[in-house]
């Protein structure tokens, strides 16, 4: 499937990207050609894992490695927004942890559901949304994903199947199960994705979603964002069992690195033909998180300093797609290109975003079900106004 | 913590501090009596009932009342009736539910909201909000020590904002009965929690500008709220402005209204009125003109007084 953007193609169509790429002993292969690459192995819980060995090809990995650098710089310019008080109240970001979603694009289509909790900018990213976007929305102003009325922890896209953007704490796991029963009920050949976290993995509810899953065999895949901290509760002091893959009992689990894009994708294709085939199945991604949980964490009070730069110098994901094209014989030159290209589009997305503007007092009435009774508006002028309860944002 | 070795602290990142640092330092000196949870709320309310029926002390922390909503079904269904349905054999009355509520200018739909209405329609439960430090300490206190279980409402905004002298030592603040903040003779503003900081200003903005002679009363407890002390309020005044930041439908300001009308009909010299958050969910960007600010409320003051 096609992760590479537009720029990225038209770079190709200039003639700009390599088409082939040479390695020290001039051996030359297409860019297109598939090569295997081993990843680490597979943990497992009542099923059989996959191998370890993933197909991939330069195409590929370029695709993937400029969703995941777009990631890292949208989190990155959001992280300095933030502290330049731009974008206020919470903002909950993902740099660390890209490979898990970009990998689990790779191995889906637009036509599965995916469906997450507040950590969720990346996510509309790679649903189709774009990093414009995402910098309004964080901002509050009408051009953001869900028009600057939901914020950090709430964008959807129904084109996708993104069904967001979750604010409470779990609540999102029967929700995805709740997808997966009506893509099963309409015979789609789909899956639906619940994603959550480790803090998330004690909640009642996922259990009960587990156990509906399990009795009616729903195409649905719990992936755990294992991050190994829920807010500044480490997974071992929250839970008593921190295996997050065997806590489904009856549900058959995988391990993977989530740091690694290409584990991810491997073990999600096998996921989703598994699910499709015989029901859910709990996806742990063992992944790391840079930032704190959100701005208002420094992140430092309950892990060492030392363990997030040992993360970031020898698990990084976006570093290890890097070193590996450049194994690979991909040219240097293209991976700056694209680079530049990516930089320039957040940069852009930024300044779009102090722009534009804010939405329309009016709009807090919008998608409102019944005309509120006794319920003046007053303006900044000192008058007061019925409003309109239009459910089309027109204005 | 001191006078009851029984008394538990738990909850979401308690045992470090808390998000707002209100138990810091309370696992240095108390040990395993404060300790952490997951993250669980139906399971941390539970379990504070189960420790409650066994004659212990439980203060559970939910961290934000946007939260506590998976706790519902215990605190309605278990905590607010044991007593009632054991012909009380046992009761969960040593149980006291702390969270933080309220709007604090960029929480959003998910660390803003008021959620007392909710409690207020239970038989069985007490909810109690303060409206400054002396009134917190003296009003958690009392909740701690009450035969029944509480639910103290803390108003997030005035964690940092609100600042004064606090008394020393132990003291409590009898539940069931509101204070009256500054004392009036032309309308009645009723309201709890950070709320009661707006009606203040406004009833200074109507004295300076208009005149207006306003009485202010801190509800501080709303089950059971002081029916005494608002109705000798209205029958002063004559009229009646309640004020809350929760929605207008079926907001606690609803009940007092109704009461009011009924006690002191003949009194009213104009309808009493209820200044409120919109009925909407808790906005993002649209905060200040969601809440029920000064102007609103002053505005409010003059179309009564003057009606």
């Amino acid at each position: 499937m096609a992760l590479r953007s537009a720029s990225t193609q038209l770079l190709g169509r200039a003639g700009l990207l390599p088409a082939a790429v040479c390695n020290a002993f001039h051996r030359c292969m297409s860019t297109s050609d598939k090569f295997s690459v081993e990843v680490l192995p597979f943990k497992a819980h009542r099923i059989e894992p996959p191998n370890n060995v993933v197909e991939t090809s330069i195409d590929e990995l370029v695709g993937m490695y400029e969703l995941m650098y777009k990631m890292r710089r949208m989190e990155i310019a959001a992280d300095m927004m933030y502290k330049a008080k731009l974008i206020r109240g919470f903002c909950h970001l993902y740099d660390g942890q890209e490979a898990v979603m970009t990998g689990i694009e790779a191995a889906l289509t637009k036509e599965d559901a995916v469906i997450t909790s507040y950590r969720d900018h990346c996510q509309h990213l790679s649903r189709g949304g774009t990093v414009k976007e995402v910098m309004a929305e964080l901002m509050g102003k009408r051009d953001g994903a869900s028009k600057g009325l939901g914020g950090s922890m709430h964008m959807y896209n129904r084109q996708a199947n993104f069904y967001g953007g979750n604010g409470i704490v779990g609540a999102q796991i029967p929700l995805g199960a709740g997808l997966a029963f009506a893509l099963k009920y309409q015979k789609k050949p789909n899956v639906a994705i619940a994603m959550y976290g480790d803090g998330a993995a004690n909640q009642g509810q996922k259990y009960e979603a587990l156990n509906m899953a399990g009795l009616w065999n729903l195409p649905v895949i719990f992936v755990c964002e294992n991050n190994h901290y829920g807010m500044g509760t480490a997974e071992w002091r929250a839970a008593k069992s921190s295996t997050f893959y065997t806590r489904g009992d009856y549900i058959p689990g995988l391990k993977v690195d989530g740091m690694d894009v290409l584990a991810v994708k491997k073990s999600m294709e096998f996921a989703k033909a598994y699910a499709l085939e015989h029901g859910p199945i709990i996806m742990e991604m063992d992944t790391y998180r840079y930032h704190g949980h959100s701005m208002s964490d420094p992140g430092s009070t309950y892990r060492t300093r030392d363990e997030i730069s040992t993360m970031r110098q020898e698990r990084d994901p976006v570093e290890r797609v890097r070193k590996l094209l450049l194994a690979k014989g991909y040219d240097a030159a293209a991976i700056k290109a694209m680079e530049k290209s990516v930089k320039k589009e957040v940069d852009t997305a930024v300044e779009e975003g102090k722009a534009a503007a804010t939405p329309p007092n009016e709009w807090l009435w919008r998608n409102v079900y019944v005309a509120p009774a006794n319920m003046d508006m007053r303006t900044v002028e000192g008058t007061y106004v019925q409003p309109t309860y239009d459910p089309t944002y027109s204005s | 913590m001191d006078s009851n070795d029984k008394a538990l602290v738990f909850g979401e990142d308690v045992a470090f501090g808390g998000v707002f640092r209100c138990t810091v330092g309370l696992l240095e000196r108390y040990g395993r009596r404060c300790f952490n949870t997951p993250l669980c709320e139906q399971g941390i309310v539970g379990f504070g009932i189960g420790l409650a029926t066994q004659g212990y002390t439980p203060i559970a922390e939910i961290q934000f009342a946007d939260y506590i909503y998976p706790a519902f079904d215990q605190l309605v269904n278990e905590a607010a009736k044991y007593r009632y349905r054991s012909g009380g054999t046992f009761t969960a009355g040593g149980l006291t539910v702390r969270a933080p509520y309220g709007a604090v200018g960029h929480g959003g739909h998910y660390h803003s909201q008021s959620v007392e209405s909710f409690f207020t329609h239970v038989p069985g439960l007490k909810v109690v909000v303060p409206s400054s430090p002396a009134q917190a300490k003296g009003l958690l206190l009392s909740c701690i020590q009450d035969p029944d279980p509480c639910i103290f409402f803390e108003p997030k905004m005035l964690y940092r904002t609100s600042v004064e002298e606090v008394p020393v030592g132990e003291y409590t603040i009898p539940l069931g009965q509101a204070q009256v903040l500054r004392e009036g003779a032309d309308i009645t503003l009723i309201g709890w929690g950070a709320q009661v900081h707006v009606l203040a200003q406004a009833a200074q903005a109507v004295a300076d500008a208009d005149g207006i002679s306003c009485e202010v009363l801190d509800l501080r407890t709303l089950l059971p709220w002081d029916v005494q002390a608002v109705t000798a309020s209205v029958n002063k005044t004559g009229r009646l402005l309640v004020s809350h930041e929760a929605p207008l439908s079926s907001g606690f300001g609803a009940e007092l209204v109704a009461e009011v009308s009924r006690r002191c009909f003949l009194r009213l010299e104009a309808p009493p009125v209820r200044v409120c958050g919109a009925d909407t969910p808790f906005p993002l960007v649209f905060e200040p003109l969601y809440l029920p600010g000064v102007e609103r409320v002053v505005d409010a003051i003059r179309a009564t007084v003057r009606f």
